[in-house]
């Protein structure tokens, strides 16, 4: 049972994934880009972006999901998302105070406007993609290797 | 409002389905419809950011819980219910709806009136974060001490995770290399 499963799933599901697995990453980055505009911000866009690679692992199976995002991408991604949001963070000492928001603010409803905010939106995307991704990651190869016993 | 019963009674007994059915995947499957029905409550009472991030998350707490519980073979209890563990249980829904029902009365009425902070934030948080979606420049500017705090608790979670299911130091039985320590 575990073999056919790390094979993949059938034809159908490949192609059905093939087609709408870009468009997912593409929804993520897009509620990410657009998170101090529009309903979304960085934590359902680091979800959704999440839940395209794992629509891709569930698909394939694990080893095309890993040619794709190998482990330790994954794991360096979860620590610059944390590292990033940090130094935005201090990088506010610039202005004055920890988490001050010194970057010019913009027009309103443009893409680049509202300072930190969309930097902070990419940080906690990573972050919360990678982790995310690495949380299900682990709990498959569990499965997989109980399967085995 | 009338939206919004309906959806929590739709809810409540997803729940109690989700509890008595016997089959995992069945309960799993419900426990989802629940999840995605408090999504829907969520949009009704004009809030798309945690509907948005209640629904994504709720999919893959589902996909996890699936891929945890279909292939294993675990029915539900086979222990019957204990007498004390049930009027404790009984006791303390009992406790906890008088308390509920004491303070429910002492709250405002539902959106009414606008508390003063958050007047204040919606008064002058575009203009002082140029942010055009209030929730983000909340969460990322007025409170970003809060997203800190929360991006800390999913960073722990996640190592959390990691430690306990890593195959570093795990006893090696079908000599299965350790290098996916993931």
């Amino acid at each position: 049972m575990s073999k056919e499963r790390e094979k993949g799933m059938s034809l159908i599901v490949k192609t059905i994934t093939r087609l709408t697995v870009g468009l997912i990453l593409l929804y993520g980055v897009y509620i990410v880009l657009h998170g101090h505009v529009s309903p979304g911000g960085g934590f359902a866009g680091g979800v959704i972006i999440a839940l395209s690679f794992v629509h891709l692992m569930l698909a394939f199976g694990k080893e095309v999901a890993f040619r794709k995002l190998a482990e330790p991408v994954v794991s360096f991604f979860e620590s610059l998302g944390a590292t990033l949001f940090l130094s935005i963070a201090l990088l506010g000492f610039w202005g004055g105070s920890f988490l001050l928001n010194f970057l010019p603010k913009g027009e309103s409803f443009k893409l680049f406007s509202a300072g930190i905010i969309p930097l902070c939106n990419v940080a906690i995307c990573l972050k919360v993609g990678a982790g995310l991704f690495a949380a299900f990651v682990a709990l498959v190869l569990l499965k997989l290797d109980v399967e085995k016993e | 409002m009338l939206a919004i019963y309906i959806l929590l009674i739709i809810m409540i007994i997803g729940a109690i389905i989700a509890i008595e059915v016997e089959d995992l995947l069945s309960s799993v499957v419900t426990v989802g419809a629940v999840g995605l029905g408090l999504s829907l409550v969520c949009l009704v009472l004009k809030a798309p950011d945690v509907a948005i991030t209640q629904f994504v998350v709720e999919i893959i707490a589902l996909i996890i819980l699936m891929r945890a519980t279909v292939s294993k073979d675990v029915h539900g209890s086979t222990i019957g219910r204990r007498l004390l563990g049930s009027m404790v249980v009984v006791g303390f829904i009992a406790v906890f709806l008088l308390v509920a029902m004491k303070s429910i009365e002492e709250l405002p009425a539902f959106g009414e009136p606008t508390m003063r902070i958050s007047g204040e934030y919606l008064a002058s948080g575009m203009s002082k974060t140029g942010a055009a979606n209030m929730v983000s420049a909340i969460l990322l500017d007025f409170r970003a001490y809060d997203t800190l705090g929360e991006a800390t608790v999913l960073f722990t979670a996640v190592i959390g995770v990691l430690a306990v299911v890593r195959r570093i130091g795990r006893k090696e039985k079908h000599g299965i290399p350790g290098r996916e320590d993931e």
